[in-house]
């Protein structure tokens, strides 16, 4: 198979392992068609296993004849190994930029991955769009079921089924459509139960440098209000950028066509320059030689907080539209994949408590991420070791787990999971053994045969086993809007993710460990009592306390 | 509770005074009280009235601005970083309150401060085993001295050799009197070498003193004999560290005035070293352009970040630490003895010493230790609260956060390791609150001397005592004994990184910006709901045996049911929806109306409070 051609050395002894915080290992270094193996071929010294896949970047080096190869990892960890003989390094090395730069989807390891566990509850069953319009019909009669993007023609990163306002028809729906940047009209994001306002997404509209209007849009977008409501249309983009858009082509709503509704503009980067941000601060992050004033004009300069900052503070104004104002909402930026999502996504997790659960919280990446177009392959293509020129990465997907970890620090009893289940979803978004983030649309998805070839990110983590993990033991369900504090003063540098590997975490996760324990402790100790006093109350009732002799 | 009648505030009462939120456009109308001790501000009309008590030492400037439509603004900024904004409807009530304010906030005399009207209701013998506890002579027993090569001296019993120095100092046995006093001729404020920290397992010892008077090449045969002296008391070493807290430059201009640093060459044994902390007026600047850019409002981040930057305030806080890591590194890894010292020895020496004690002595981090190291190495030693904290006769020049940095190296330490202190950062920010409240007796003056002739144990009352009475409050929930055991000494990483603003220091009244649950109040109410189930496990078994059941071993647990949830879960919980208004995401302006519906957030725990 094509996979042996590319690997020049299969194996190599004598390799030694540099990771932080951990003892050096030395042992045999073997590749295969997806992993890069080290063994020390002894019991209780942990191998390693890297995915090609989760391969950023790697450098090479000599000292006389021996060679040592930096891997820089996606998930942000960087490994030394040292190999004896120059011509073994050489090999090694190309292999490895060979492997973990394969252009084609099918080779990827999802498609050779066989789950060593057996599958209970298919995840690619999970979260179907029905079964979603099924609870939106329990409150509402207002939105119905469109297969108008059946066969993907109207709109190629839609889904096949939409909910759409139920008066309008699909030939109106078409007609937005040709109005919309990339076919994506706007469709129902999520239904607000407390006051039945809605917020919805698409793309920018062609208005152009004529102001093109068009009826359909304008009539879509009015049947979502009620009579005498005005709702907001959230632009993700500052007016100048979004002015710049109507010369090629793009633009945004006048508000002479659409009377009822106001237009807000925030100033969300563009994905490309969040990417630079990323490399940025990751680099600040890596180098431990800086002074205090180094390192704080370099987290300033990566711009990530202040991301961070903007698409929070854009969501809650959405959230506050619906919540507060009780106002519809429109959102969207360019292309209505990036940003937009990032505001609809977040907005529902400070709206919905169901989205603060488990089970919510991967309806929810697979609704308004997955389903909705994100395009995971070509943004987490690369990540932040990449030196190539980017093409079209960037952390778009980081940022809103950035964002979600932010609202769990302020809230921390209120979520179902921990920050381990953020950062797994980061680590499987950029390299996985699962099929979940492959593609970049529902289409493209369709087309690999996902669902029969691989296996669903969902099937490994809702097992008991794993899920256990991811549980937050603070957690008691909560029904309120939770509003989070976006000063920056509020804001922290996500450390689990940009320092994981630059800090030894022993103290803090024995600490985190004695509060598991307190909190269970106190279930035990109720539990206890409880079944004292029933059976003291059994006893009670039966005949009084014996006397004593 | 009550509100003393005061005599020189008029007016006493002000109504329909607006208080405006600092960071958002929300304000709530109330009444306005002026009493002997407290400006109080009680919200009118609301089911969950709040108010406000602000003691007036707490009080550093009072501004009033210039009139507007809604009528007198008045701004009032606290030393514990509390800021408040009022509107006073008619600027006479205004001019009133605010010359009443100007009259109370600077006490001419001790008398006036609170601490001596200041009464909790405790009988004399109360008082008096309040200021009992903390005996520093046990302490030094504590760390096993005196002993073979240390004593205590009498030199100072009258303060004559030193008169910023406590009556008990303790000496290497070599050092006679006319060395000890010859040596303190040879310092600046007669602050002569002396231990303040002994470290059993290698005998070394951390000593402090003030600069010497080398000035360009004066020397001192005494003084040079006290650092052989020292050296001498420790066999593990042949050599003795000299640190000088400052930066070079600054002891390099010292000399120009008879003052300086100690020439190598005159005193054998010693390796000398610089580690460069800024002096109080840096300090002072630092923490105003760090207060400056944090009370702006709709703070970028770009701003929140550049202004933390130059500030200089985290590079100050790092520096600190960096020079406490150095001395434990000395004393731990080659068992050296330790000399500190700046310029005249009770700030940045104090600072040194206090946190290089804390991460070689796990006893430093439990709460009483932690009250032993704050009397020893700040009170005793002469750090001068008075001036520092602006407590009588302000000169602005003397001012200086030098304290506050050094209970926030203790939080940034509490961050890297959270099992390792008995106490939460609400201990350490009561303190902040009470070194400038000058309620309690401890940390009025400038010295002990000067502490004995205001007679304070006899006047005022202990705030440790008050403090160990509220130790529920203060309790780490994780704090672990054992981990002392594995971590006798801390070794804290000094990446740029680990150093985070203190949010909950600067920001303590700022409510909107804390997070809405706390796992700190929830897991410290689980702990001390676990010791009431405990109870209560034990009081049933009990009863069962009256029954003649043998209760123990268990049977295997039957699931709880709903209704019967024990009625002692203690598990008050706080509600935290909060709203969106007051976190300010912007402009909403104009064309709909917006309701400001009140937040539902509840006090956080460990909002300090004035105890009256």
């Amino acid at each position: 198979m094509e996979f042996a051609e590319l690997i020049k050395t299969p194996r190599v002894d004598g390799v030694v392992l540099h990771r932080p915080f951990m003892p050096t290992v030395e042992g045999t270094l073997c590749l295969t068609g997806h992993h890069l193996i080290l063994s020390s071929r002894q019991d209780n010294t942990e191998e390693l296993w890297l995915l090609h896949a989760n391969i950023d970047s790697i450098e090479k080096r000599f000292v006389g004849s021996l060679g040592t190869i930096i891997v820089k990892c996606k998930d942000l960890r960087v490994i030394q190994l040292d190999i004896p003989g120059m011509e073994e390094c050489l090999n090694i090395a190309s292999s490895i930029e060979a492997l973990s730069t394969l252009d084609s989807v099918s080779l990827m390891y999802p498609f050779f991955y066989r789950p060593l566990f057996e599958v209970i509850e298919d995840g690619w069953q999970l979260f179907v769009p029905e079964e979603a319009f099924k609870d939106l019909e329990s409150m509402t009669d207002e939105w119905r079921l469109s297969e108008v993007n059946k066969d993907f023609s109207v709109c190629p990163s839609y889904p096949s089924l939409l909910t759409v306002p139920k008066d309008i028809d699909d030939e109106s729906l078409c007609k937005a459509a040709s109005f919309r940047h990339g076919g994506r009209f706007p469709v129902l994001s999520y239904y607000h139960k407390k006051n039945g306002m809605v917020m919805m997404r698409a793309a920018q509209p062609l208005t152009g440098t004529n102001g093109r209007r068009c009826k359909e849009d304008e009539k879509l977008i009015n049947a979502t209000l009620c009579a005498g409501k005005r709702g907001y249309i959230i632009d993700t983009r500052t007016i100048a950028v979004a002015q710049q858009a109507k010369a090629r082509g793009g633009g945004f709503e006048q508000e002479a066509n659409y009377p009822q509704w106001r237009r807000i503009h925030k100033a969300i980067e563009r994905s490309n320059v969040l990417q630079e941000g990323l490399i940025k601060l990751v680099e600040a992050c890596n180098d431990q030689s800086h002074s205090m004033d180094r390192w704080l004009s370099k987290l300033e300069a990566s711009n990530w907080q202040s991301n961070v900052k903007e698409i929070l503070t854009t969501a809650c104004l959405a959230a506050q539209c619906i919540d507060r104002e009780g106002a519809s909402v429109l959102v969207h930026g360019t292309e209505g994949t990036d940003s937009t999502l990032q505001v609809t996504s977040l907005a529902q997790i400070i709206l919905d408590p169901a989205c603060r659960t488990i089970r919510g919280f991967e309806a929810l990446i697979e609704r308004e991420w997955l389903q909705a177009g994100h395009p995971f392959q070509q943004r987490c293509a690369q990540s932040a070791y990449s030196n190539g020129k980017p093409r079209s990465e960037a952390p778009v997907f980081l940022l809103f787990l950035d964002c979600v970890w932010q609202i769990l620090r302020q809230f921390p009893c209120s979520f179902q999971f921990n920050e381990n289940f953020l950062i797994m979803l980061f680590e499987h978004a950029y390299a996985s053994q699962f099929g979940t983030f492959l593609g970049n649309s529902v289409a493209e998805r369709l087309k690999l045969l996902l669902s029969q070839k691989t296996v669903s990110l969902w099937s490994w983590v809702n097992r008991p086993q794993e899920l256990e993990r991811f549980l937050n033991p603070l957690y008691e369900p909560n029904n309120l809007v939770i509003w989070p504090s976006v000063a920056p003063q509020s804001l922290l540098l996500w450390e689990g993710v940009f320092l994981r590997w630059n800090r030894s975490t022993k103290c803090l996760d024995e600490a985190y460990q004695e509060m598991v324990h307190i909190i269970e402790y106190n279930k035990e100790l109720q539990n206890k009592v409880n079944s004292l006093r029933r059976q003291l109350a059994q006893l009670e009732t039966e005949d009084g306390p014996l006397q004593t002799p | 509770m009550h509100k003393k009648k005061c005599n020189v505030c008029f007016p006493s009462q002000v109504e329909q005074v607006k208080l405006l939120d600092r960071f958002s456009n929300k304000s709530v109308t109330g009444t306005l009280h002026l009493t002997a001790t407290h400006l109080i501000f009680v919200e009118s009309n609301s089911t969950s009235a709040q108010e406000i008590w602000i003691l007036h030492h707490h009080i550093a400037s009072v501004e009033k601005l210039s009139l507007t439509t809604s009528g007198c603004p008045l701004l009032i900024q606290c030393r514990n970083f509390r800021l408040v904004h009022f509107v006073i409807p008619r600027e006479r009530d205004c001019h009133d309150i605010y010359s009443s304010l100007l009259r109370l906030l600077r006490p001419v005399s001790y008398d006036e401060l609170y601490a001596f009207s200041y009464n909790p209701k405790q009988n004399d013998q109360q008082r008096e085993e309040g200021w009992q506890l903390i005996d520093l002579a046990a302490e030094f027993e504590r760390m096993g001295v005196p002993c073979d090569q240390w004593q205590l001296t009498d030199v100072n019993r009258e303060y004559k050799v030193c008169e910023t120095y406590p009556r008990d100092l303790y000496v290497p046995i070599t050092a006679s009197k006319p060395i000890i006093i010859g040596s303190s001729k040879f310092r600046s404020k007669g602050r002569f070498p002396v231990l303040t920290y002994f470290y059993q397992e290698k005998k070394a010892a951390v000593c402090r003193c003030s600069q010497p008077l080398s000035g360009f090449s004066a020397r001192c045969l005494e003084d040079e004999h006290m650092l052989q002296a020292i050296s001498k008391a420790n066999h593990n070493s042949r050599y003795i560290y000299v640190m000088d807290t400052r930066p070079k430059l600054n002891a390099l201009a010292n000399r120009a005035a008879g003052k300086g640093y100690e020439n190598e060459d005159n005193y054998p044994n010693i390796r000398f070293q610089f580690v460069g902390i800024e002096n109080i007026h840096v300090m002072r600047g630092s923490l105003q352009k760090l207060l400056e850019v944090m009370g702006t409002r709709s703070l970028s981040m770009t701003d929140y970040l550049v202004g933390l930057e130059n500030s200089g305030w985290l590079r100050h806080i790092k520096a600190i630490m960096d020079a406490a890591i150095f001395l434990a590194k000395a004393v731990t890894d080659e068992g050296a003895s330790v000399l500190v010292h700046c310029s005249d020895g009770w700030d940045r020496t104090a600072q040194v010493c206090a946190l290089g004690s804390l991460l070689l002595d796990p006893y430093y981090r439990t709460i009483k230790g932690f009250m032993v190291l704050i009397e020893k190495d700040w009170i005793s030693f002469g750090h001068k609260f008075a001036d520092r904290c602006d407590q009588l006769d302000p000169d602005p020049k003397e001012v200086s956060p030098i304290f506050t940095q050094f209970l926030e190296c203790v939080w940034q330490l509490t961050e890297q390791f959270p099992q390792a202190f008995e106490f939460s950062e609400w201990f350490l920010i009561q303190i902040h609150e009470h070194v400038h409240s000058c309620q309690f007796g401890n940390f009025l003056g400038n010295s002990q001397r000067q502490r004995e002739d205001l007679q304070l144990k006899e006047r005022t009352y202990s705030l440790w005592a008050h403090l160990l009475s509220e130790k529920q409050n203060y309790l780490n929930p994780v704090y672990s004994p054992s981990f002392a055991e594995s971590h006798p000494v801390l070794e804290p990483s000094t990446q740029a990184y680990h150093f985070k603003f203190w949010r909950n220091m600067y920001h303590q009244y700022d409510r909107s910006m804390h997070p809405r649950q706390s796992i700190l109040k929830h897991v410290l109410t689980l702990k001390e709901s676990n010791r009431e189930l405990e109870g209560t496990v034990q009081a049933l078994k009990t009863k069962l045996q009256t029954f003649g059941v043998s209760t123990s071993p268990l049977k295997p647990q039957t699931p709880p049911r709903e209704e019967d949830a024990p009625a002692s879960t203690g598990g008050e919980r706080t509600v935290e929806g909060s709203s969106a208004t007051e976190n300010g995401y912007g402009e909403l302006k104009g064309s709909f109306d917006s309701k400001n519906e009140p937040a539902v957030v509840t006090l956080e725990f460990g909002v300090a409070r004035m105890t009256c």
